[in-house]
């Protein structure tokens, strides 16, 4: 415990990182010394990992949350489905949750019980949660909300070089780069101090943004290309198109560490760019001059984000940058590649070790004979006693309280009535659960409906680690212990464990968890055997792979061969597809979602510091000023934004810098202004990616103004 | 066993059907019969082979997934709608449970003195602009050619022209009517485009007929109506295209210029489809690759049991030119009075840029040279969307995003350090507060601190203050702040 007096100097208190998005900037967090009880936190920033020093408002003022009166200290629990939540003692809660899923299990079997985990988990309890369902629960059905944040990213990077690591270099790179291409991200938003790469590297070189709207990030490009939402699959067919015809394609290259290039020429050459910007609405002009930019740049990026890859068609649109990328000769070059931009805390090793249906710790597949012969010996168990690959988060939540679906639910580090998409929908499924079971902060909008609440610890209460957007491996340090009855996530997972007969099975200790998860990663693509507290502290962070103690971590990956069988990367056949929903005469009008700066995923945290309320207090519909005038609707007007899932409610912002056919919603809240009451939930058929960041929708000005509009936390 | 689902035409149509029914019913029989040699190519982009940016390899079009009966090489020369059964080249018989006519059009080729060497062969030294076949010999003759006569000035006679100027040749356009691309520009935006094809070694000549081929060998040169002469050593015959039209009138198919056909693309007889360049629907035939693509796949969803139609198709024409920015859609000569038409001509910059605009729809518009509004105005068009209430913005695009903040006469309440959300007051009040560094703003309000991009904004507000202060210490310093 490191309770601190005002005696110490400035080196006091501990060195972290940022609790929020996988930036994860580096900061120092003190208690202030004074009478003030509990103590307030101090955060000051410092150079570490990806930040360079840099902090947005987000990180100043994430201490805020740790003492708010918001909260929860002690377990809840619903003792019958009329009741309220009411305060519970620990050996309440999980005598009441253990009880429930004995019973669901021997009622239903197994796989009754799920669990949902979150990519803002520590490696540790990523790691534990995958665990847990397979040793304590031996339950097949787990999953978490990577899947629709990164998992679209991560089978494109898989399907091309065998390996998914966001980016294969250190962000630092990017900086060097001469031109780069960014598909649907607005860094300026998600990760300010990202943004100060790209200001570097623009100095010298060329910014290219593809984004419907002019963004922060947009208005910083040299060039950017505003297409129309859904059409991104195109773009890259398009631009790859051009680089063929214009002659950039580096066929030495291609020919010596690529394979399958002629199976996606056919595909490519039918989309010439003047089909291109009848699909896309992009120029051909700019797409040619995007193209002779990174194509005549001696060190060229494409990076994708959420913009491209949150898509029923995710997965093709990411093969398509990356064969974009491979064609011009990037991947495994010094100072160029491709990398995707994780979003998360820890949406990079969130998505490594386990908690993912499909995946066994160290990025293994849950159907191979011998990564399961190889994490049973490490927890000890027989290999055919770990359950199969389960159903992917949207399908497990579509399940939920249905015949022959899932009865009883865990939610770790989530708030899936908030973020999930089709959300109404997925509420009612939440509610028909026999039992529902929510660990988290404070009463999110999810554990208001739950049976039990679970208090758990915030980030400086615990200890851990979080691999950053550059695959590099950090340290999470404790301040203070949490307050009141609070509990870490692995004491939670512990006890559950012990009161289900499995005790000995989970740990409460980060660092043994991590050693555990050492051994369990090791010779596995994601491989941490070589990484320990005291190496991340030292060296501050470690590139994976790191197979052994002695091994310098790996910065940069791929410049001698891909992780394929014949090190070789692939190019993969992708053809477009139209937006599952595209806009018709009864919904004419695109709507795509995304992140304001002053707010983080569902907002269950930052909706509830004071500064970021005040900051983006609510959301709002963002739409041009063509479309507003059509529909009679001016400025701050409440508007009533309908698609075939339900509507949706909150103010007008005006602006000439979204297109003319499109309305941005963020979805950080609750509520009538839920934007994930619109999204589609059609699913990629190989990531399970929701279609996010396109659907149909048809506006109004609404009747009543202001009346429903959620403003903040509850 | 089951008929199998027959086309005629291995072309950018159908191959395209082929496609479009494998995905449907991946079991389902397909016999494709293709007249020309080889795979399926990809017609478009011939002129991009002419111009020797890609190899004939790049051309291939992407082929259905399984087996394909593809027969090449092979004409259907009949059909018997009786029995349901065609008859080709090779004497064989195939029966159809539905036949889809997708056999293309022919290039016209003007009535010209000393053209054709016999009855089917050209003179040596002219070729018609079509086929991969067409375009082997333009470029077998470039090779040695010096100077080119591309007849006619529409889409495809422009897009050789340009192609074969890329390759360092002299070109010249003769076309018979007084301007180019009559159908798709006016007056004023021809010009233009003669003075932008010029800057590419393209010369155009206009109301010229070409009467008489000279040469009695090779090709030599054309004599015009007038009686003046072109010498020339290549001669490409680019003067439109009529559809294939004979199988269906043997047939007893219902034919006008094209083969008719209902919504559901199917001709006068049920079992009998037609799609592409052959064929004609609501009084059009299209001749362009989008439309022939949506019945392709109209066609296809019909023979499966859907219910798709097909409704006609918006008209975009786009000038595949290296160098030539050319969109032209709808009728751009609507000059009446219920239509409202908006201009901008900047010859000097080689740009025209026209809208005709009617009951807030766009019915027509030309975009020539510089136009970065070309992808709006296409979706504008394409979806029959409304249009601004301010033309203009068609034109020119809106000036997009807030401007960029600049030290010195900001709002007080815009935005300096987005990372941080600080505004210009706020930085105001640190230095009324005391603050008299950048370091020391930026640790009382937190600007700067995030990715440090408006650290030069706040380096100006606080040299701004500071002589503000100095010159005159009555003044308020929120005063800087407009």
């Amino acid at each position: 415990m490191k309770r601190l007096d005002s005696t110490l100097d400035d080196m006091s208190g501990v060195e972290t990182h940022c609790p929020y998005c996988a930036l994860q900037c580096g900061m120092r967090l003190r208690l202030q010394p004074g009478p003030a009880e509990p103590a307030r936190v101090e955060v000051t920033p410092r150079a570490s990992g990806g930040n360079r020093g840099g902090l947005c408002q987000k990180g100043w003022t994430s201490a805020d949350l740790l003492t708010s009166g918001e909260r929860l200290t002690t377990p809840l629990i619903r003792w019958s489905r009329d009741d309220e939540l009411e305060p519970a003692s620990w050996d309440e809660a999980l005598s009441f949750v253990a009880t429930r899923i004995r019973r669901l299990q021997a009622e239903s079997g197994a796989d009754a019980v799920g669990i949902l985990g979150g990519g803002g988990l520590t490696n540790e309890k990523a790691y534990a949660l995958g665990k847990f369902a397979r040793v304590v629960l031996r339950t097949r059905t787990i999953d978490y909300n990577g899947r629709f944040c990164m998992s679209s990213a991560a089978a494109g990077g898989i399907r091309a070089f065998g390996l998914d690591r966001g980016l294969p270099f250190p962000a630092s790179d990017i900086a060097e780069a001469d031109a780069v291409l960014l598909i649907g991200s607005n860094v300026a938003e998600t990760m300010p101090p990202f943004l100060q790469y790209l200001t570097a590297q623009k100095a010298g070189g060329a910014l290219i943004v593809v984004d419907p709207r002019a963004t922060a990030t947009a208005r910083q490009a040299s060039l950017h290309l505003q297409i129309t939402p859904g059409t991104d699959l195109a773009l890259a067919l398009g631009l790859l198109h051009i680089a063929i015809v214009e002659g950039y394609v580096d066929r030495d290259y291609v020919a010596e560490r690529t394979t399958g290039f002629d199976g996606v020429r056919p595909f490519v050459m039918a989309y010439w760019p003047e089909r291109v910007e009848r699909l896309t609405g992009v120029p051909v002009s700019q797409q040619r001059a995007a193209v002779r930019l990174l194509a005549e740049a001696d060190r060229a990026m494409v990076l994708t984000a959420r913009g491209a890859e949150q898509h029923a068609k995710g997965v093709d649109t990411v093969s398509a940058f990356i064969n974009l990328a491979l064609a011009l000769g990037l991947p495994g070059t010094p100072g160029a590649g491709y990398g995707c931009l994780t979003g998360q805390g820890n949406g990079q090793g969130g998505r490594e070790h386990g908690q993912k249906a499909d995946q066994l710790p160290g990025y293994r597949k849950i159907d191979d004979p011998a990564a399961r012969a190889h994490v049973a010996a490490v927890w000890g168990v027989d290999p055919d006693t770990i359950p199969g690959p389960g159903p992917s988060a949207y399908e497990l939540l579509d399940s939920l309280g249905r015949d022959g679906g899932t009865r009883g639910l865990l939610v770790f580090g989530t708030n899936p009535v908030v973020s999930a998409p089709a959300a109404a929908h997925v509420e009612q499924r939440l509610r028909d659960l026999d039992l529902l079971v929510v660990a988290d902060l404070v009463r999110s909008e999810t554990a208001e409906l739950a049976d039990v609440v679970f208090p758990t610890a915030q980030w400086a209460e615990e200890d851990g680690t979080m691999t950053n957007l550059e695959g590099r491996v950090i340290r999470r340090q404790r301040l203070s212990p949490p307050p009141g009855e609070v509990r870490t996530d692995l004491e939670i997972l512990a006890g559950l464990a012990e009161r289900l007969g499995r005790g000995t099975l989970i740990d409460a200790d980060p660092e043994t968890t991590f050693n555990e998860l050492r051994r369990a990663s090791a010779g596995g693509i994601a491989d941490y055997a070589g990484i320990s507290y005291a190496r991340i502290e030292a060296e501050d962070g470690i590139f994976w792979p790191c197979p052994t103690p002695d091994h310098p971590g790996t910065p940069r990956m791929f410049l001698d061969r891909f992780a394929t069988p014949d090190g070789k990367a692939r190019f993969v056949p992708v053809d477009y597809r139209p937006a599952v929903e595209d806009i018709d005469a009864a919904y004419p009008v695109y709507l795509t979602t995304g992140r304001v700066l002053a707010q983080y995923q569902s907002g269950a945290q930052t909706r509830r510091v004071a500064a970021l309320r005040k900051a983006a207090p609510n959301p709002f519909v963002e739409l041009h000023p063509d479309l507003a005038e059509r529909h009679g609707i001016a400025d701050g007007d409440d508007v009533r934004v309908t698609s075939r899932r339900g509507s949706a409610t909150a103010p007008a912002r005006v602006t000439d810098t979204i297109r003319v056919d499109t309305v941005f919603m963020p979805f950080h809240w609750a509520g009538a202004g839920r934007a994930n009451s619109l999204t589609n939930p059609a699913l990629d058929p190989t990531s399970r990616m929701p279609e996010f960041k396109v659907c149909a929708v048809r506006l109004e000005k609404a009747a009543v103004p202001g009346a429903e509009t959620e403003v903040g936390a509850a | 066993m089951t008929a199998a689902v027959v086309v005629v035409g291995n072309g950018m149509a159908g191959a395209r059907f082929a496609a479009e029914l494998r995905a449907r019913e991946p079991r389902r029989p397909i016999v494709v019969f293709g007249a020309e040699p080889g795979r399926a190519y990809n017609r478009i982009l011939l002129s991009d082979l002419l111009a020797g940016k890609i190899a004939e390899d790049d051309l291939a079009l992407a082929e259905p997934p399984g087996a394909l009966d593809l027969r090449t090489d092979v004409e259907v020369v009949s059909i018997d709608p009786v029995s349901r059964t065609v008859e080709a080249s090779d004497g064989s018989r195939t029966r159809y449970d539905a036949l889809v006519l997708a056999n293309g059009s022919r290039g016209v080729v003007p009535p010209i003195d000393g053209l054709w060497q016999d009855e089917e062969t050209l003179l040596d030294g002219a070729a018609t602009f079509r086929t991969l076949a067409d375009c082997r010999q333009i470029l077998a003759h470039a090779r040695d050619a010096r100077e080119v006569v591309v007849l006619g000035g529409g889409l495809l006679g422009l897009e050789a022209a340009r192609g074969l100027a890329t390759r360092g040749l002299s070109v010249q356009v003769v076309h018979a009517r007084g301007q180019l691309m009559e159908r798709q520009l006016d007056g004023e935006a021809s010009r233009i485009l003669i003075q932008t094809l010029a800057e590419f070694g393209v010369r155009v000549r206009l109301d010229a007929v070409t009467t008489a081929v000279i040469g009695e060998d090779r090709v030599r040169g054309v004599v015009l109506e007038d009686g003046s002469r072109i010498p020339a050593d290549l001669l490409v015959i680019a003067c439109g295209v009529r559809p294939k039209i004979d199988l269906a009138v043997k047939a007893g198919l219902q034919v006008n210029r094209g083969i008719v056909v209902d919504d559901s693309m199917r001709t006068s007889d049920p079992s009998i489809y037609a799609i592409g360049d052959c064929a004609e629907h609501r009084g059009r035939v299209y001749g362009l690759v989008a439309p022939a693509w949506e019945q392709a796949r109209v066609a296809a969803e019909v023979i499966c049991g859907g219910g798709a139609a097909y409704a006609g198709s918006r008209l975009v024409t786009r000038l595949k030119a290296s160098g030539v920015d050319l969109a032209a859609m709808g009728d751009p000569h609507v000059d009446d009075e219920s239509a409202e038409v908006v201009v901008f001509a900047d010859p000097a910059r080689r740009t025209y840029q026209k809208v005709v605009i009617r009951d807030q729809r766009l019915v027509g518009a030309i975009l020539l040279g510089d136009n970065p509004t070309v992808g709006t105005v296409t979706q504008l068009f394409d979806r029959d969307a409304a249009v601004p209430a301010d033309p203009r913005s068609l034109l020119f695009g809106r000036a997009g995003g807030t401007p960029t903040e600049s030290a010195g006469a900001l709002a007080a309440e815009s935005t300096v350090c987005r990372c941080n959300g600080v505004t210009a007051g706020a930085i105001v009040r640190a230095w009324l507060g005391g603050a008299r560094t950048v370091t020391e703003v930026s640790a009382m309000t937190r600007a700067g601190t995030g990715c440090g991009g408006c650290r030069d904004t706040i380096e100006g507000f606080v040299a701004t203050l500071a002589t503000d202060a100095d010159l005159d210490t009555t003044s308020r310093p929120e005063e800087v702040v407009a």
